[in-house]
């Protein structure tokens, strides 16, 4: 063979295991995403139900006004009994964390706070509930973080392309309203290890 | 909960990062975590026993200045070896974009991971990095962390990725009830100065513009100027027209300077940029000094808009005098500016910030998860063995 078609032989073997490498790569990448969104969802749905429980702990301590405490109670309610087969990025379901979301708002204005914080009881339940609140928020953040990164990567041609995300289906965010109550908003953060 | 630290800095080196992870640690330690630490240290017989030895650091021009980092295969080795034997359930890496501990930590860790960024860079030093190592390493972290709002601009920007911003802390109780300082005649007014003498970015020039105008209306007041560095020839013809109400003191260690800062009447902060969060002016105000500083963004926020000091045009030695004599000329505002200070310190408190730190902790992981060693670019983590593409439980069907 001559030197030029060497040269084209050499040529076509970098390119090919250039691409080998890049894809081989790539789809690492994307495998770790797609498992960082795996966790996530998981850990947002703990953290989910975590606030429903002290939701629904709190309307029953009979530290809210009846109408109140039935408010929250049938919301926490509802959205536990959907946790358990459905998960966050499920519009049914996030639909009823939105609703929890409005009915602690509700409920929890700063003055009715500020009464159920004056009985020992009451100021752990709400402790607890904010930090449920706040790591339930973290929690959809870095699910929708990890979403985003996922997608930039899957929408570049070369990955479309080559099908590198194989049948995985193209990640969902989690959308729904997570709002801290705003009674709750001015106690610290309260964790424990 | 156990949870590893890592440090990218030299650990016998001061530094705004390692005291930032020190005092996490203190902190953390405090509310019944166990942490340990790594970071690189010089002499490894020094170290407490929370901090894991990561090797001998190499003094390297990096960001701007010389960094003391380390690398190379031993580090990766002694990186991996750590995190084989800390079983953490989170890893919580600071400024991991660093060419030292803290990126190979990145590379070599799996699971719940999580990262503070601590400066801002700009672009170019970003892409410097290495735009796929930035990425890679950015997209393994499952919980991002910015101490101020520019530090959070360079992930947004630069990397893409969403942070939390949880601000700096301060140590308010290293603060509280401190002696006053032996260093400083309390007979009359006091204005302290922090900061790099020949730094022009730390503004001593803007504050001798405005001594003068102090001393004729104030001519018992002083000026304590703490840090290190020789005066410029230009400074020191102003230094000795004003004669002995300049004071030098030199370097101080941390506690010397907190008794100076209590014993101040106002706390000066004539900084003429470069300030990312203004961690200075939570410790006067900690220390109780009332502030008077530039109106950089950094510093307006920490002083809540002006609420919690005086805020002067940056770089107006006029308006400086102004304000100085204003608070030197009236104690009712100096109480009122002190008492303001004390309560606004209160929310850049380790005991706060950590509560929104463990808050991520939680947030990142699910339970029974660890921090394991990552074998993917080592040959092994090529070989197949497990489904990549498994059935999901998210998505479109």
């Amino acid at each position: 063979m001559s030197g030029q078609t060497w040269a084209l032989v050499i040529g076509v073997v970098v390119a090919l295991a250039l691409l080998v490498f890049y894809a081989s790569s790539t789809a690492g990448r994307l495998d770790r995403l797609h498992r960082r969104i795996d966790t996530a969802v998981l850990a947002l749905d703990a953290q989910a139900l975590r606030r429903s429980a002290a939701a629904q702990e709190l309307a029953l301590s009979g530290l809210l006004d009846p109408a109140s405490a039935l408010l929250v109670a049938q919301a926490a309610h509802d959205a536990r009994e959907a946790g358990d087969d459905r998960t966050m990025i499920d519009v049914q379901r996030t639909q009823l964390e939105s609703d929890v979301t409005r009915a602690l708002q509700a409920a929890l204005t700063a003055e009715d706070v500020e009464e159920i914080r004056a009985d020992p009881a009451g100021a752990v339940l709400l402790e607890e509930l904010q930090a449920a609140c706040i790591r339930a928020q973290l929690a959809r953040r870095f699910l929708n973080d990890g979403v985003r990164a996922c997608r930039q990567l899957r929408s570049q041609r070369l990955v479309r392309w080559m099908r590198l995300a194989g049948r995985t289906p193209w990640p969902q965010t989690s959308d729904w309203d997570d709002e801290v109550p705003t009674g709750l908003a001015v106690l610290s953060a309260q964790g424990s290890p | 909960m156990k949870v590893g630290l890592v440090c990218p800095y030299a650990w016998d080196v001061p530094g705004g990062v390692r005291s930032h992870v020190h005092d996490l640690a203190l902190t953390l330690t405090e509310r019944g975590y166990q942490v340990s630490v790594l970071a690189p240290a010089e002499d490894p017989s020094n170290l407490p026993p929370w901090v894991h030895d990561g090797g001998r650091p190499i003094a390297v021009p990096y960001n701007g200045s010389v960094a003391r980092l380390s690398f190379g295969v031993k580090a990766a080795a002694r990186v991996r070896g750590w995190i084989r034997s800390g079983d953490f359930d989170v890893v919580h890496i600071h400024e991991p974009l660093s060419p030292s501990l803290s990126l190979l930590a990145c590379w070599s860790a799996q699971g719940p991971l999580v990262a503070t960024w601590h400066s801002a860079l700009d672009r170019s030093r970003v892409l410097s990095a290495g735009y796929s190592i930035a990425q890679t390493a950015a997209e393994k972290i499952r919980g991002h962390i910015a101490v101020s709002e520019d530090a959070r601009r360079t992930l947004v920007a630069h990397v893409g990725g969403d942070a939390v911003l949880i601000p700096n802390g301060v140590r308010v109780e290293d603060y509280r009830d401190v002696p006053l300082s032996p260093l400083v005649d309390t007979r009359g007014p006091r204005v302290v100065f922090l900061g790099r003498i020949d730094e022009p970015r730390k503004g001593l020039d803007v504050l001798l513009g405005a001594w003068g105008s102090v001393r004729e209306a104030h001519p018992d007041a002083r000026l304590y100027v703490v840090g290190p560095g020789e005066l410029e020839s230009r400074q020191e013809s102003v230094v000795s027209a004003l004669g002995e109400s300049i004071i030098f003191l030199g370097r101080l260690d941390d506690a010397a300077k907190a008794s100076v800062l209590a014993s101040a009447t106002v706390y000066c902060a004539p900084h003429a940029g470069g300030e990312s969060f203004g961690i200075v002016l939570v410790e006067a105000m900690a220390a109780g000094a009332p502030v008077v500083a530039s109106d950089l963004p950094a510093f307006s926020r920490v002083l809540d808009g002006g609420a919690c000091g005086r805020l002067f045009a940056t770089g107006d030695s006029e308006q400086l005098a102004l304000a100085l004599r204003a608070v030197i000329g009236d104690l009712e505002l100096q109480s009122r500016l002190r008492t303001a200070g004390l309560l606004r310190a209160k929310a850049f408190d380790w005991q706060t910030v950590v509560a929104d730190v463990t808050a991520v902790y939680d947030s990142v992981s699910i339970p029974g998860e660890r921090v394991v060693e990552d074998l993917r670019g080592q040959v092994v983590g090529r070989l197949p063995g497990r489904s990549l593409y498994a059935r999901r439980p998210w998505g479109r069907r």
